[in-house]
């Protein structure tokens, strides 16, 4: 075990998967010198390649080209490369929707099962840090709806690297997704070899009341408000999904036939957002278990404001969670 | 340019140098929100170009976007106190730093997504040229953002309708840390990124992106044959940022001797010694402008300090038109 950041946890996983897997490379703006936006990447440069341009192999500077950067993925992975490509920003990710969308996710079923295309989209989200409309965005629902994506979020720095290996080495596009405000944050990760299996969500506290289900940096808030709750008697069951898609619906099914009351908190916006499924599914599964309506903590159908005046209210926190809570436990 | 108009584009550099160094100073001192893209050495680029634009034509931005911003005309006011993100602001503080926009005073907006200008200049030319109005839309964008699809697609949707359209690359050598020799085709060979406009049949034109006559020169050719309905017309503009990507970037990948060459031709100390070579005006003259700027420029910080955050009630409005 070693107490390392998020964004260090990061830079382990994909220097274990390179050492270990010779078809494994990274590409992306500025992963090259720099090491990537927060700097997660920061060292593989110079320890796998250390190339510019067109000498470049394992660790590629690319132009600013996000159809280019996933869409050849999908080619070199078709063709039995296990590219890592990153996308600065989640909010870019729109330039190359269609090589996600009808490329990525498509390519294994339209050729009946005869090719795969193992790739990982390695991407940050999230607001908090004044950086408005257009670098803001938590877009996990956007690429959860293409059939043939999974999709994951950690919430700590294990559950990153754990999980960014079992993304690495799965044969689909996976789209890994960081927060940026965790980037920074620390936390135990086990050294060397450590997989968290994708498809698996993670009970972080036990309770009987209502299960509170988060993911990514909302798992701190969730576990923030369960602890108010706690002074207040109410006893709260908090789920970290860690992976989006495929949904662990057991884990979730289970929670809620136990409390009865289910709060599903995003950062993203509201309309369409992952916790609409997340209902859904436990609509449509445990229905007879609820004893009250399904809440959702969310940002509101509105772009991320700029100003940290409109910005505070924008967001969801602990606070909105805590009184999520209460209004359903009356 | 002539005497009269080079003073005017040496008074709207050294507003621009002035506003930059200040934003610097607040975001230091955590005086202002977000993340700031600061254009401090590449003021030639955007005030040769505006000043051959009349209030009416149209400019798209970027996240390095206050240059354009107040070489087009903008209120460093209202500027300063949306970077503040004050209710006061361009945007009511909703937009920030790299979300500026003014239609009144022909700026379609600053822009978060790298090359997204490109389509949506496109785009105010083909609606001057439908309504035939007698507009022109200026794109400005980096090197790097002319690697992006849009760059490509813009250029061939613009050649093929002719539409009244400027493309002015500002080559400043980097996308964020990424030298364009490594990634842009060609360059590393000695090419241009103008050289591009041969595949899309429209003129492809180098300029000294640090020498504002050089650059008004050529944007004027430039909105001359768009306003002509000929077509636009591609410029790229070699130049050079003097401060990091953003506040706060090491700018570890540039060398020493690469910063000591460029920062030696700084644009606005260029105008400053032709104004006096010339007599436009004395020493005490360009004294004068700089402690006007300042003092312009400190207004401009007290009431951005002064004015008031948006209201919580302001969160949900501005999303739909009614
Ligand atoms: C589509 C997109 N990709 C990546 C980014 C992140 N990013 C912001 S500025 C920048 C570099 C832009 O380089 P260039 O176009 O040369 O403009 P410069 O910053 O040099 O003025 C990058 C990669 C972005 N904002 N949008
Ligand atoms: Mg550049």
């Amino acid at each position: 075990m070693s107490k390392i950041t998020f964004g260090r946890a990061i830079h382990d996983a994909l220097q274990f998967e390179m050492n270990r897997c010779p078809e494994v490379y990274l590409a992306g703006e500025d992963v090259g010198f720099r090491g990537g936006d927060f700097g997660e990447d920061m060292g593989l440069w110079a320890e796998f390649d250390g190339k510019h341009g067109a000498e470049s192999r394992r660790v590629v500077d690319t132009a600013i080209s996000e159809t280019a950067i996933i869409g050849h993925a999908v080619g070199a992975a078709a063709c039995g490369l296990r590219p890592v490509v990153e996308i600065m920003h989640m909010d870019f990710m729109g330039v190359a929707m269609d090589e996600i969308l009808n490329q990525a996710g498509k390519m294994r079923y339209m050729n009946g099962g005869k090719l795969q295309v193992p790739m990982v989209i390695k991407t940050t989200a999230g607001g908090g840090v004044g950086a408005a409309a257009q670098h803001s965005q938590t877009l996990e629902a956007f690429v959860a709806h293409t059939p043939g994506v999974k999709v994951v979020m950690p919430s700590n720095p294990a559950d990153a690297k754990g999980l960014l290996i079992s993304a690495i080495r799965d044969n689909n596009p996976v789209v890994f997704i960081s927060h940026k405000l965790l980037m920074a944050g620390k936390g135990e990760v086990p050294d060397g070899e450590y997989v968290v299996p994708i498809g698996k969500a993670n009970v972080c506290r036990e309770g009987k009341d209502v299960t509170i289900i988060s993911w990514s940096k909302m798992v701190k808030d969730a576990m923030q408000a369960a602890e108010e709750l706690e002074d207040e008697g109410i006893d709260a069951e908090v789920i970290d999904l860690r992976t989006i898609k495929p949904l662990d619906e057991m884990t979730v099914l289970d929670s809620v036939r136990k409390t009865g009351r289910l709060v599903i908190v995003h950062e993203a916006t509201r309309v369409c957002g992952f916790g609409a499924e997340v209902a859904a599914v436990v609509a449509e599964k445990a229905f007879d278990a609820l004893k009250a309506p399904i809440q959702r903590v969310t940002a509101p159908d509105c772009p991320s404001p700029f100003t940290p005046a409109l910005e505070v209210e924008y967001l969801p926190n602990a606070a909105k969670v805590v009184a999520a809570v209460k209004k359903i436990m009356k | 340019m002539e005497n009269v108009q080079l003073l005017e584009a040496y008074k709207r550099m050294v507003l621009i140098r002035k506003f930059e160094l200040k934003a610097k100073k607040l975001f230091e001192a955590n005086k202002l929100p977000g993340f700031l893209h600061l254009y401090v050495g590449e003021e030639a680029v955007a005030v040769g170009v505006c000043s051959a634009l009349r209030v009416t034509d149209q400019i798209t931005s970027t996240h390095r976007g206050h240059g354009h911003l107040i070489a087009k005309g903008g209120d460093v006011k209202k500027m300063m106190a949306e970077l503040f993100g004050k209710a006061t602001g361009y945007c009511k503080g909703q937009g920030g730093s790299i979300h500026i926009s003014d239609y009144n005073t022909g700026i379609l907006g600053a822009n978060g997504i790298v090359g997204a200008g490109l389509p949506i200049a496109t785009g105010a030319a083909f609606a001057f040229k439908y309504k035939n109005e007698d507009k022109v839309a200026v794109c400005f964008f980096g090197d790097g953002a002319s690697n992006r699809g849009t760059f490509h697609e813009s250029l061939n949707m613009a050649a093929a309708f002719k539409l009244p359209v400027v493309f002015v690359c500002e080559n400043n050598l980097y996308g964020i840390s990424v030298d364009a020799r490594y990634v842009a085709a060609g360059v590393v060979n000695g090419k241009n990124i103008a050289d591009r406009a041969v595949g899309y049949d429209i003129p492809g034109v180098v300029v000294d992106g640090n020498d504002v006559n050089a650059v008004y020169e050529a944007a004027c050719v430039a909105v001359a044959r768009a306003r002509a309905g000929e077509g636009p017309t591609l410029i790229e503009c070699k130049t050079w940022r003097q401060l990091g990507h953003y506040v706060g970037d090491p700018d570890n990948y540039r060398t020493d001797e690469e910063k000591a060459a460029w920062l030696q031709r700084d644009p606005i100390k260029a105008v400053g010694t032709q104004l006096l070579e010339k007599g436009v005006c004395s020493q005490e003259d360009l004294d004068k402008i700089a402690a006007d700027t300042d003092a312009l420029i400190e207004d401009a910080v007290a009431e951005a300090e002064a004015a008031p955050y948006p209201d919580a009630s302001a969160l949900l409005t501005d999303i739909y038109a009614e």
